[in-house]
């Protein structure tokens, strides 16, 4: 299907773009990579009056070192994220959840930054942004603001971002030296998410020193498995502790039901994609 | 309507496109480029996959507006001079069509495939096509086709034949 009719603009700097945002009002609609919203838009499932394309922003594209953290430009393109030097070292997980996304021609239009404005609860890029506590800097008519990728996500398909604004760049902590892996249960190879685990873990003389990890698709929000982390602080890196701490993984998770999955499902597999996701972070056969 | 100035296929088109109009429907509609198909209306089966700037993308998911300034290769773009780029031979060779409707994206993702790995063993072929469906589930000649292609696509072995005449994918 084609599209209904839209007014066009591709600005060139950020401020062009929240210009364009302030005075096309509600009805405008950002455009980054475009692999969910042009299907949508064709699909006729919305019809905003603007599309603001970012993609002539070059200043909104690319990964850079800044001391402890590094900092990934919105624009990036997933296909860039997987290929990144910084990325791959000091945010490995970012990398392997990304690995996951779509296919080549997808990863190659599809962007970090529109990935998580997108929101979509089965998006594989929200759980590690939370696990990984990246920070999202937010520009808009007031100015810049950062907010904590824990208070970023805030329902379905909802986020911080408001209107007038654009999420120029993600911040993300290093963690350097650290075990990572993003376990993926889907249907068929390009199908979404029907649950996943983000584990990111620190290991120390064979004891897990610190761990992170963070839900895809168990609430409308990703989750963050603190429960998990606190069973794993301090303990021996073995298969027993790690079964032992994914049992906490379903806690604090509201799953939906849908045609894939019900409920009590989607709380099984949070505990054992946990327990695998883990494990491979840590260094261990799953 | 936006004027765009885009070069398809080694020719440079000027146009005004309304701003929903897809690059698939450019390049058909306008362009008459009907080698790259419309297989499906969700994003999914990566028959209308063309070259963006040297990446392959589903030009069903791009908007002809977003194009301006930039390089499109199509699977008409492929040959030279009445010779089949060597990725469109080894599908010839290797028998890897049936219905030939998946072929021109198969072909264009193949090569954008050995842009990025030029030896690749069978399962990274495979998942290099995980954007590409065949209804005829004819994947088996597809893959041997890419790994053919693959082979003869080599540094070394391209020397020996007519290294100019290959275009696309980064090679």
């Amino acid at each position: 299907m084609i599209p209904s009719a839209f007014d066009y603009v591709a600005p060139t700097t950020v401020d062009e773009a929240i210009q364009a945002l302030s005075q096309a009002g509600d009805d405008a609609k950002i455009l980054a990579g475009g692999q969910s919203l042009v299907p949508v838009l064709r699909l006729r499932l919305a019809a905003p009056t603007m599309l603001v394309d970012l993609n002539k922003i070059s200043e909104l594209r690319g990964v850079r070192d800044d001391g402890n953290v590094i900092v990934v430009g919105a624009m990036t393109t997933h296909h860039d994220v997987i290929n990144d030097p910084l990325i791959r070292e000091h945010a490995a997980l970012l990398a392997l959840a990304t690995q996951t996304i779509g296919d080549p021609q997808i990863r190659h239009r599809g962007t970090l930054g529109g990935a998580l404005v997108h929101a979509d609860p089965a998006g594989d890029l929200l759980a590690p942004a939370v696990a990984l506590d990246a920070e999202m800097v937010i520009v808009g008519p007031g100015g810049r603001r950062t907010v904590p990728a824990s208070e970023f996500f805030v329902d379905l398909f909802t986020t911080a971002v408001q209107p007038d604004e654009v999420l120029i760049e993600i911040r993300i902590p290093k963690k350097t030296g650290w075990g990572a892996h993003y376990e993926k249960f889907q249907r068929v190879a390009q199908a979404w998410s029907i649950v996943a685990v983000a584990a990111a873990v620190r290991t120390e003389g064979g004891s897990i020193a610190e761990a992170r990890v963070a839900l895809t698709n168990m609430a409308a929000t990703p989750v963050h498995a603190t429960g998990v982390e606190q069973a794993l602080v301090g303990q021996p890196a073995t298969a027993e502790t790690i079964r032992a701490a994914a049992e906490h993984a379903a806690e604090g998770t509201s799953p939906m039901s849908d045609g894939n999955a019900d409920p009590d499902y989607r709380e099984h597999l949070a505990r054992v994609l946990t327990q695998r996701a883990v494990a491979s972070a840590a260094g261990l056969a799953a | 309507m936006t004027r765009i100035t885009v070069m398809v296929d080694g020719v440079s088109y000027v146009d005004d496109v309304e701003p929903r109009t897809l690059l698939v429907h450019y390049l058909r509609d306008k362009l008459g480029k009907t080698g790259t198909v419309v297989g499906c209306d969700t994003s999914n089966c990566g028959a209308c996959t063309v070259h963006l700037d040297g990446r392959s993308v589903k030009s069903c998911s791009v908007f002809a507006v977003q194009v301006d300034g930039s390089e499109i290769t199509t699977i008409e773009g492929l040959a030279r001079d009445g010779q089949l780029h060597p990725m469109q031979q080894a599908f010839h060779d290797n028998h890897a069509l049936q219905c030939g409707y998946c072929t021109p994206g198969m072909i264009m993702q193949a090569i954008d495939l050995l842009g990025d790995n030029p030896d690749p063993d069978e399962q990274t072929v495979r998942e290099g096509l995980e954007g590409n469906l065949c209804r005829c589930t004819g994947y088996q000649n597809i893959v041997r086709a890419v790994l053919d292609a693959a082979e003869k696509m080599k540094p070394a072995v391209r020397a020996q034949q007519q290294p100019s005449t290959v275009v696309g994918g980064g090679i």
